[in-house]
């Protein structure tokens, strides 16, 4: 595990050999690889549930748990917020969840969480760990009083933002994390300003990072090591900590279900969602966009965003490519030697 | 009613719930046929062999390759690979250098000495190769490998038909070529050589021999007609080539003019540079993008200072070395038409490098046997009109060079061992084949093409030292390195980790995976994310 925290976390792999960025690779050292390659891997979240065809959420969620399960040899507790990732996993009384695993309500799974913690610490149990999760619903809107307050207390506790962009379960509503111009059931794609509005937008990565905990991270199901290093890395840190995971929603985006993790590529590669890490309220270092894409590529395939492309050049469409310039720069994305 | 307060119902899993009766389409592992393995004249397994040398496993990666093609040393010399053209890493930077790998696969097995193993059974039947060139050797060893007892006989000196009778030493040193058909002896093939077959049949019968394969080569260069003074000193390129492995070289003088637009023109040009011509220029009657030659050969030849003069006919050569040319235009089928313009050049000699015949004296009489345009018929087993009697290589109607010339004779071994027991070979059908669109290139890193280092140009104009060297080992594992695998599973974990189900099984190092598909929801990711294209989706019927 150790060799995984010694990458650097945005080295180019030089490798030079065929599937250096896939999830496995027979020609690279066992702790090369990802947790997910392994046959011992926990499964976390198991076959059976009842996620959608092609779910980013259910897989970011076995990604992250599996690789926080082998970072504390499975002392881990997991306290869950309402939303999808609770409800197509657990109807009672059926669970696929392989681990510890208590449900909290929609907006208290960061309070929650501290008890849990404080209650391990009482018994002195140091090597019990423990996680909260829920989706930007529960995390954005719902549940930032609680997560701040963790947050503040710096509460020994790794918080999981599964971001799928609106409240998918109840029928795809808009949340806070919904992007701009997304047609959702409550922003429906018609009147002179279809689809969900042009804020300012809310980064909770940012806000974690204004609380100055420990640790900060963005990743997305597209780049499995990139996320497994983050989990990891964050386990092996005490206090409070965020990862906020993009997580392609087939149904939600109205998109392919085969194009979960392409959708999750070309979000970073175009620059709309920054792939970063923070310290202490400062950003040590972003992902590096590998072959740069303009916003359309990543709009096109979506439903959500079909009224873009009914007219040629939507203006709207420039104003997310100013979205997506912004974070390239703001995050310093685009790699030195690829600047020309 | 032992359940807590409130509590009315057993604990559950969520496997009770088996989503694959969600699924409309099912994906399922499959193997393509890589474009490499496609393209290649000898039928070589190539995506194979590489992946044993991409673990540094080269004796494995050698056997794997040698199941098809004995002369891996030689061939990754002289090869066209068209396996290279074919490749899919194109797509993504450059070919991957199969080519350079394979010599240096061949040259690791000359250095360690690795043989071929003996046949485990003798099946007593006797087989006579008649020529010891590339598909020769390649049916000898092939029907060695069978159990069969071979002989070969060639006219010649020495054993390697037009590898060392045509092509020049700086493509292919002779003690590369010696090795490989040592080790091919070494097997239990006989080779006679000075050993001149006037007659087929009478061969046939007098060494009671159960059947043969006729590879004889097209050695007889073809001549056209120039008016020319007594004088002048007008030779054919495959002489010219020949004399090169005798003592005595040929004297072409200072001034060189080869007449032909094939690979051969190039070899006399290059050979006469290295033999001290201070001007070898080739006249050719159409131009560079029509001219026959592989491009990679004018390059070099350009590089050491050949001179083409395109589009032009030689009309006379008179004995005070004045060489009369006539230019030529293209009309609009591409054809050469004269212009009626001439011009002069000064020459020693002329060497005409206009294709070669192949000598069809033995086949006199033999029933059944069909020559057509200069060539001998065969069917789809390699046999000609004649029971028993196989033919490859040049001398059947194919394109001639030493790659197919080593395919047909595997192609021909597999059907002599076939008819030999009294049965017809059927080749296996093919795979699906693996193209561009089948794969996921996210997931290669950016890693272009490994050239070999050319000879230094000095040294390559005045000696017949080898021109283009060999990889060391860790390019040659980084050049390996390089295939997608197109087509065929490498076990990246790929659809084993991109599962939002757990819907794949992963069966252990070396046995790939399967699908669960009591819960598998079909939605594609694995295919999608799939690398190689090794998974494809296929519609459930509902």
């Amino acid at each position: 595990m150790n060799n995984i925290l010694d990458l650097e976390p945005t080295q180019k792999l030089k490798f030079y050999q065929k599937g250096t960025f896939t999830v496995g690779n027979r020609l690279v050292s066992e702790e090369e690889r990802a947790v997910q390659s392994s046959m011992g891997r926990s499964n976390s979240i198991n076959c059976g549930h009842r996620g959608c065809r092609g779910c980013g959420e259910a897989l970011g969620a076995r990604f992250a748990v599996d690789a926080a399960m082998r970072a504390c040899d499975n002392n881990l507790v997991v306290v869950n917020a309402t939303g999808c990732l609770e409800v197509f996993s657990t109807p009672y009384p059926e669970s696929a969840w392989q681990v510890a695993w208590v449900h909290s309500l929609f907006g208290n799974a960061a309070a929650v969480a501290t008890g849990v913690a404080a209650a391990y610490r009482v018994k002195g149990r140091k090597e019990v760990r423990v996680m909260a999760q829920g989706g930007d619903g529960g995390t954005t809107d719902i549940g930032l009083g609680c997560l701040s307050g963790m947050f503040e207390r710096n509460d020994d506790v790794m918080y999981i933002c599964y971001d799928n962009e609106a409240y998918m379960n109840t029928g795809v509503q808009r949340s806070s994390a919904t992007p701009p111009a997304a047609r959702t059931a409550t922003t429906d794609a018609v009147g002179p300003e279809p689809g969900n509005v042009f804020g300012t937008g809310k980064s909770v990565a940012r806000i974690a990072m204004a609380h100055r905990i420990p640790y900060v991270a963005t990743a997305t199901v597209a780049d499995l090591h990139d996320l497994e290093r983050k989990v990891i890395k964050s386990m092996s840190i005490h206090g409070a900590r965020y990862i906020h995971i993009n997580v392609p929603c087939p149904l939600g985006w109205g998109a392919q279900s085969h194009d979960t993790i392409r959708l999750a590529r070309l979000a970073v590669e175009t620059g709309i969602f920054p792939v970063y890490e923070g310290e202490y309220g400062k950003v040590t270092e972003s992902r590096k966009i590998r072959d740069r894409q303009p916003v359309e590529a990543f709009l096109k395939p979506q439903r959500r965003f079909a009224h873009l492309f009914k007219k040629p050049n939507d203006p709207r469409i420039a104003q997310i490519q100013a979205i997506a310039d912004a974070n390239i720069a703001e995050f310093d994305l685009i790699a030195k030697e690829d600047q020309e | 009613m032992d359940h807590p307060f409130a509590i009315t119902l057993d604990v559950g899993s969520s496997l009770n719930n088996q989503t694959g009766s969600w699924r409309v389409s099912r994906p399922v592992y499959l193997d393509r046929l890589p474009p490499c393995n496609n393209a290649c004249p000898a039928g070589e397994n190539i995506q194979e062999w590489l992946f044993h040398a991409e673990s540094g496993d080269y004796e494995t990666a050698w056997r794997a390759l040698t199941k098809n093609n004995p002369l891996p040393a030689c061939m990754g010399r002289v090869c066209y690979h068209p396996c290279e053209d074919a490749c899919n890493r194109i797509t993504v930077d450059s070919a991957v250098g199969i080519n350079s790998v394979e010599r240096f696969l061949g040259d690791e097995a000359i250095k360690k000495g690795w043989k071929f193993d003996k046949p485990a059974t003798e099946t007593g039947k006797k087989v006579l190769v008649i020529g010891a060139g590339p598909s020769g050797l390649s049916a000898a060893y092939h029907l060695r490998r069978l159990g069969h007892s071979v002989t070969i006989r060639d006219a010649g000196p020495k054993a390697g038909g037009m590898m060392r009778f045509g092509i020049p030493s700086y493509r292919l040193p002779r003690d590369v070529l010696d090795a490989e058909i040592q080790r091919i002896v070494d097997m239990g093939v006989e080779i006679k050589l000075d050993s001149h077959v006037a007659n087929v049949l009478q061969a046939k019968t007098e060494g009671k021999f159960d059947a043969v394969f006729l590879a004889v080569g097209a050695h007889i260069g073809k001549h056209t007609n120039i008016p020319a003074g007594a004088a002048a000193k007008i030779v054919d390129a495959v002489s010219v080539l020949r004399s090169m492995e005798g003592g005595e070289k040929p004297l072409l003088g200072r001034r060189v003019v080869i007449y032909g637009g094939g690979n051969t023109a190039l070899d006399v040009a290059r050979t006469a540079k290295r033999l001290g011509a201070t001007e070898s220029i080739i006249v050719y009657r159409r131009n560079r993008e029509k001219m026959p030659a592989h491009d990679f050969e004018l390059e070099e030849a350009l590089e050491e200072g050949v001179v083409m003069k395109w589009l032009s006919t030689i009309k006379r050569f008179d004995d005070d070395g004045k060489l009369t040319v006539e230019k030529m235009k293209l009309d609009e089928t591409g054809w050469p038409q004269p212009t009626g313009e001439y011009e002069t050049l000064e020459a020693d000699s002329v060497v005409l490098a206009l294709g070669q015949d192949v000598d069809l004296s033995l086949l006199d009489g033999v029933p059944g046997l069909v020559i057509n345009k200069g060539v001998v018929e065969v069917n789809k087993q390699m046999m000609t009109g004649a029971a028993g009697i196989f033919a490859g290589g040049d001398m059947v109607p194919s394109e001639r060079t030493v790659t197919v010339g080593i395919g047909h004779g595997k192609k021909a071994a597999r059907n002599i061992d076939a008819w030999l027991k009294g049965e017809t070979y059927d080749a296996a059908p093919k795979h699906d084949l693996a193209v561009a669109d089948n794969l996921n290139t996210w997931y290669y890193t950016d890693a272009p093409h490994t050239v070999r280092p050319t000879l230094d140009m000095v040294r390559r104009q005045s000696t017949f030292e080898e021109v283009v060297k060999g990889l060391d080992e860790t390019n040659a594992l980084y050049e390996a390195r390089r295939c997608l695998s197109c087509g065929n599973c490498f076990e990246c974990d790929n659809c084993y980790g991109v599962c939002p189900d757990n819907a794949v099984i992963k069966l252990g190092p070396g046995k790939r995976f399967k699908f669960n598909y009591d819960y598998c929801k079909g939605c594609g990711i694995c295919a999608s994310e799939c690398p190689c294209g090794a998974i494809k989706m296929v519609a459930e019927d509902i």
